[in-house]
């Protein structure tokens, strides 16, 4: 049973991924620590592996439907990890409270910007 | 300093590098995909339509997975190889599906789901 349920939430992570362009960890993470019984570095690690397959083929449709600019995305993700470095330095030095009511802050920020440009969108 | 005319290259590439370091970031800081930061942004900053935006979304998260996936498993080891590809299967089948019905909605639509999910991950981060 909680094989079927982990196949259905990484089914529903891949939706998540082709619908709006992510790569499906929020779900793959608690797939694989709650229904498979992984650590959570462990689910986390292994979500990374699953993040690259389902990015991989995800971005091979959409380029495919003429939806990827691929010099853009190879200057995006070949800067990340410098970001890594400095978010786990940041993350060392600040308190974890912080850090998430600050990023809760930015995605509901996004979130409104997203809803009102669209709204406006012709 | 008035901006040179065309497509101005190195402030694109400066935002782009902008994107990217951000995206590790919140990566690094909150285990959440790159995703989040890198389609709003590109939407916000670029103008992109919100399929080119999540397209592309998807190409730089093959890198920053892989550079991820490498590091952890390389040097901690604690990726688990045979679950991970088993359960990528239906995974693949969720993103051909996915990326298939993208094409055929609005993109506003697209527009309003990513807002849900960044509303879903807000409240994850103020409950936690």
């Amino acid at each position: 049973m909680n094989e079927v349920l982990a196949i259905l939430i990484a089914v529903a992570g891949g939706l998540a991924g082709g619908l709006v362009g992510v790569g499906g960890g929020v779900l793959f993470v608690p797939a694989l620590a709650i229904f498979l019984g992984l650590t959570q570095v462990e689910a986390e690690s292994t979500s990374l592996l699953m993040i690259v397959i389902v990015a991989l083929v995800g971005a091979y449709r959409q380029n495919g439907y003429g939806n990827v600019r691929i010099r853009q995305a190879l200057i995006i993700g070949v800067l990340s990890p410098l970001g890594v470095l400095i978010g786990v330095a940041v993350a060392n030095n600040v308190s974890e409270r912080a850090l998430q009511l600050s990023f809760a802050a930015v995605a509901l920020f996004f979130a409104a910007q997203l809803v009102r440009r669209a709204r406006s969108a012709p | 300093m008035p901006s040179p005319p065309g497509p101005m290259p190195s402030h694109e590439t400066l935002r782009l590098a902008a994107i990217g370091t951000l995206a590790g970031i919140f990566s690094g800081l909150f285990g959440v995909g790159g995703g989040t930061v890198i389609v709003p942004l590109l939407i916000f900053w670029f103008g992109y339509g919100e399929r080119l935006a999540t397209g592309t979304s998807l190409a730089a998260i093959v890198l920053i997975g892989l550079l991820g996936a490498l590091a952890q498993g390389g040097i901690y080891g604690n990726v688990h190889v045979e679950t991970g590809l088993l359960l990528a299967i239906p995974a693949v089948l969720g993103v051909v599906m996915g990326t298939a019905i993208q094409q055929r909605i609005p993109q506003r639509a697209v527009s309003y789901l990513f807002a849900l999910l960044l509303v879903a991950i807000a409240i994850e981060l103020i409950l936690k």
